[in-house]
């Protein structure tokens, strides 16, 4: 199996700050992977370290065989949808066309490929009908949408999704997360998050990740290591959600 | 009648070309929110203008080379240094107009009214500047024109733009340097000072009415011509300083325009 995503011995850090320490991972294409840990862990930095948006300080980032400004081509980019500017007037089509901005020809005209492309996009994600509205006036839940939208548009063969399911209430919490495992057929998932609640039961595989980054493949993680990445002991049992539990870190 | 005098007419024409400028520039300042760094450009662009007067050329053409120069230095600073881009947007500023003072102290013999500079002189715009202002709106309106979409895609979500290889760093400057350029049209109809509420005020009161950046443009370019045309004949009949004049009519109106937009909201 191809590894689309590989991390050697990579070390961050963020003036004398060491945000992330001799990280290794890899990811494959069929691989539906969350990453887990507290905030401020590093997990956003290890996002824009792998989208080629930071350097490392030491070890090699190579995305689809590439360097990540090559290979990040191919990957479809989520951000926290909180971060969005509302205020911005740019309507919900024009979102999601924007992820087909590199295809666009010399006057950045968008074709008749791309806005099709970018309807197909808004019909997965069942946004169609808000095509013309102004992105202030969306729901939470439906500027996530759009966002996602917009990454499908550019159609990836990985999909990042930065903290996903902030804000978002339990069942949307847990339709959302049957929507990214049928997606998952398709492309690679990466989703990053600081909520220990739903997650587990529905990635393939898991890491943890505070400075330095423990992978647990396909098992689940027992309360030790939560009480170690949080500092505190954190309920891990949601309801309707089976619980797992992974193997302890080796060290 | 006072229409068949040539200053007015120049006055006209004047007013009418930043108004164009300003609309389509100054959307994009108050979406993107570059309205400090817009101001560090223009207050740096006096620069320029010292250094035309000591050098004898059109200060305006000078203008032209030192602010897009500066600006894109400003953008570059502001995207590398990690902290305190606002001091150094600060510094930049200030710089700048130290630098063009210097300049006019050093130039021998008359200097021209520095006063217009500062707060802009309608009255006295020449043909060869009321040239330049139209070439620069021809620029500006061809580039924004050519690369709408990755302006919009670029001002929208930088991060993501970056991430589909948007050239960001290559577009900001571009974005920038047309803010110069906007900045260099507005020297002689509001001056220095005074540019940043024309970058900021037509296009803040468009936003009030619109949720899309193309209607923005055009509505805040209509806007800027109508305060300009107010602002120039109301100055004109009570022999009052035609910069204040424009400023003062365009901020009042936002803010009128604002408070009513607010109680509908309430209303509501």
């Amino acid at each position: 199996m191809k590894n689309i995503v590989k991390i050697e011995n990579l070390s961050y850090d963020y003036g004398d700050h060491r945000v992330l320490e001799d990280i290794n991972l890899k990811v494959y294409e069929d691989d539906f992977l969350g990453i887990i840990g507290p905030n401020g862990g590093g997990k956003s930095t290890l996002l824009k370290l792998i989208l080629g948006l930071l350097v490392p300080t030491q070890g090699k980032i190579y995305l689809f065989n590439k360097s990540p400004k090559e290979g990040r081509e191919f990957v479809g980019y989520v951000p926290q949808y909180t971060l969005v500017d509302r205020n911005f007037p740019i309507n919900v089509e024009q979102v999601v066309l924007s992820g087909r901005i590199n295809h666009t020809d010399f006057l950045k005209r968008y074709s008749e490929k791309d806005r099709k492309i970018s309807n197909k996009a808004m019909e997965i994600m069942g946004i169609q009908d808000l095509s013309k509205i102004q992105i202030g006036k969306l729901s939470g839940g439906q500027l996530q949408r759009v966002l996602i939208a917009r990454a499908l548009s550019t159609e990836p063969r990985l999909l990042l999704l930065d903290e996903p399911t902030s804000n978002i209430d339990v069942q949307a919490e847990t339709d959302f997360y049957d929507f990214l495992h049928e997606l998952s057929e398709k492309m690679a998932i990466i989703l990053v998050t600081h909520d220990t609640g739903a997650i587990s039961s529905h990635v393939k595989s898991i890491a943890c990740i505070n400075k330095t980054l423990h992978y647990h493949g396909e098992k689940n993680i027992p309360p030790k290591v939560f009480e170690k990445l949080y500092g505190c002991p954190i309920e891990l049992i949601g309801h309707g959600i089976p619980h797992r539990v992974l193997k302890e870190h080796d060290d | 009648m006072v229409f068949e005098y040539a200053f007015f007419q120049n006055a006209i024409m004047a007013g009418v070309l930043a108004a164009i400028a300003c609309g389509i520039i100054g959307s994009y300042v108050v979406v993107k929110r570059l309205v400090f760094i817009s101001g560090g450009i223009s207050h740096a662009a006096f620069g320029g203008i010292g250094l035309g007067l000591f050098l004898g050329y059109n200060p305006l053409l000078v203008a032209i080379l030192f602010s897009v120069f500066s600006s894109s230095i400003l953008g570059i600073i502001s995207r590398k240094a990690y902290q305190r881009e606002d001091t150094l947007i600060g510094a930049m500023w200030a710089i700048g107009m130290a630098f063009g003072i210097f300049m006019i102290y050093q130039t021998p013999g008359y200097v021209p009214d520095l006063a217009s500079y500062l707060f802009g002189n309608i009255l006295t715009v020449s043909r060869q500047d009321i040239f330049i202002m139209l070439i620069l709106n021809i620029i500006i309106g061809i580039v924004v024109f050519s690369r709408y979409n990755e302006f919009l895609a670029f001002s929208f979500d930088e991060e993501f733009s970056e991430v589909t290889n948007v050239p960001v760093m290559k577009t900001y400057i571009i974005l920038l340097s047309l803010v110069a350029l906007t900045v260099v049209i507005l020297v002689s109809v509001v001056g220095i000072i005074l540019a940043m509420a024309l970058l900021t005020l037509p296009a803040a009161t468009a936003s009030l009415f619109t949720n899309s950046l193309k209607k923005m443009i055009i509505l805040s370019l209509i806007m800027g011509i109508i305060y300009m045309l107010l602002g120039i004949g109301i100055s004109f009949l009570l022999d009052q300083p035609s910069g204040a004049t424009i400023v003062l009519i365009s901020g009042v109106s936002y803010l009128i325009l604002l408070g009513i937009k607010s109680l509908i909201l309430k209303n509501n």
